[in-house]
């Protein structure tokens, strides 16, 4: 029983509850670092790290927290955490972390955090708190994944800077789509993406 | 719980605790984060050149190899004069260029440069003993940030070989496109200078300029980005004067002038 109740709770944001795709959700971040799989990938594991370590610290803190000041001590907590995860970016994959610039410091500002440590983590006990805090992150996580492929392999015809489709411009057929390089082009890959969700999750869609 | 001495002890602890972890993690990563930004530094001295293409990955071995023709010299900004006795390993530009004592005020300008090091290390590209271009650290005042960049010019010493930017702030996608390649292969083969005088002329237009050949002092402006494009002019227009590298290159200069070079 709590065994299945872990798993929802890490399980549900993926497709059933995602951030983006239902609660649309850390739209411009995700709009902004998608242009490829690597710059996706690390944006990925940076907020996935950042949801589960403030999910966990506000849970652990939270019979503590005065009421009146919980916003601005869980919004500390997650600067903070945000702060730390540049700084191991800019030491570990600084070519990376010149390609997201100011996207990971807006980390701070993606409402999927706070809203997870808002809303879930400040009723929850430490570790159901980790685990929807990884289950968000993932969520988010997917979705820039998906959008991160399609926009690199419509945008330049490579995948994780491999080509995989032969470029016109070097005597192959394939003409790569400049919108898919640049931010608008998220938009469209994104409403698809929500488009095929409710297609076959329809009770997704909101009431008229 | 919630009385006041509570609430501001608990405010004060997280705070305690967060700004350790932060500061720990600053301390703690610094050496790495310097060592990377000096790479990407000599990385953009590299491609100013031409020596490496936009993008290229190059391991520590490939860089040195590249290196091997190029020559870092330590140059007396105010005569132009090389100082050999100074090993440009040892001499820290920016740094310097904050110490009242090795360096000098400069009157205002566009570019707002406020202060100018006494000295700085500059790039002496050589084939076969002669000088094939010389790559210049510039910096000035975008919109948001001071841009930080090398201008490489050919032996002429007026003919731009390249133009890259390895630290800035501006807004990606709009100022942030002083990074994108497309952009920057614009600026090889435009001329800085008015024909004839050492009047640095070379601007970023307000909007779209001609082949080099036809518009040789003009580059296309990046749109929605107004303030970066002329940052970049001011920049450039400072360094290349007589309060930047104007000596140096009038020095250069002669020196081809003599070995009719």
């Amino acid at each position: 029983m709590a065994e299945a109740r872990a798993r929802r709770v890490l399980m549900d944001p993926l497709i059933h509850n995602n951030p983006i795709a239902l609660q649309v959700l850390g739209i411009c971040s995700a709009l902004a670092v998608t242009t490829g799989m690597q710059t996706s990938v690390v944006m990925s594991a940076a907020v996935v790290a950042v949801t589960a370590l403030s999910n966990l610290s506000v849970s652990l803190l939270r019979n503590r927290i005065p009421t009146s000041i919980r916003i601005i001590v869980q919004l500390t907590i997650i600067a903070s955490l945000v702060i730390v995860t540049d700084q191991i970016l800019k030491a570990y994959v600084y070519e990376i972390s010149r390609q997201l610039s100011v996207f990971v410091g807006l980390i701070i500002t993606n409402c999927i955090i706070m809203g997870r440590a808002e809303a879930f983590a400040m009723q929850n006990p430490p570790l159901r708190s980790l685990l929807d805090g990884i289950g968000n992150g993932l969520g988010y996580a997917a979705l820039l994944l998906v959008t991160g492929a399609v926009r690199e392999i419509l945008g330049a015809g490579e995948f994780w800077g491999i080509p995989v489709l032969p470029l016109a411009s070097e005597g192959g057929w394939f003409t790569p789509n400049g919108l898919m390089s640049l931010s608008p082009g998220a938009f469209f890959v994104i409403g698809f993406l929500i488009w095929i969700l409710r297609t076959f999750r329809p009770e997704q869609n909101e009431a008229d | 719980m919630n009385t006041a001495r509570y609430i501001l002890g608990f405010a004060a602890l997280v705070c305690l605790v967060c700004a350790v972890l932060v500061s720990g993690s600053a301390v703690a990563l610094r050496s790495l984060q310097e060592q990377n930004a000096e790479r990407e530094r000599r990385r953009n001295v590299l491609f100013a050149a031409g020596l490496a293409e936009p993008g290229e990955d190059l391991s520590e071995a490939a860089m040195t190899e590249r290196f091997s023709g190029v020559r870092a010299v330590v140059v007396d900004l105010s005569t132009g004069a090389e100082l050999p006795e100074v090993d440009p390993a040892s001499v820290h530009p920016l740094v310097e260029a904050g110490i009242p004592d090795s360096s000098r005020p400069v009157e205002e300008n566009p570019a707002r440069v406020r202060r100018v090091e006494k000295r700085s290390v500059v790039y002496l590209v050589e084939a076969a003993d002669e000088l094939d271009a010389v790559v210049l650290p510039v910096r000035g005042q975008g919109l948001w940030s001071v841009l930080h960049g090398f201008l490489a010019l050919e032996a002429d010493l007026d003919t731009v070989r390249g133009l890259t930017f390895y630290e800035h702030k501006e807004t990606p996608g709009l100022g942030g496109e002083v990074d994108n390649p497309a952009w920057k292969a614009l600026w090889p083969g435009r001329r800085v200078f008015r024909s004839g005088s050492r009047e640095p002329v070379i601007e970023v237009a307000r909007a779209a300029a001609g082949p080099p050949g036809e518009d040789p002092h003009r580059v296309d402006g990046l749109s929605g980005a107004t303030m970066t494009s002329r940052g970049v002019t001011n920049l450039l227009r400072f360094w290349l004067a007589e309060n930047g590298f104007g000596p140096l290159l009038e020095r250069l200069g002669e020196g081809r002038a003599r070995t009719g070079g």
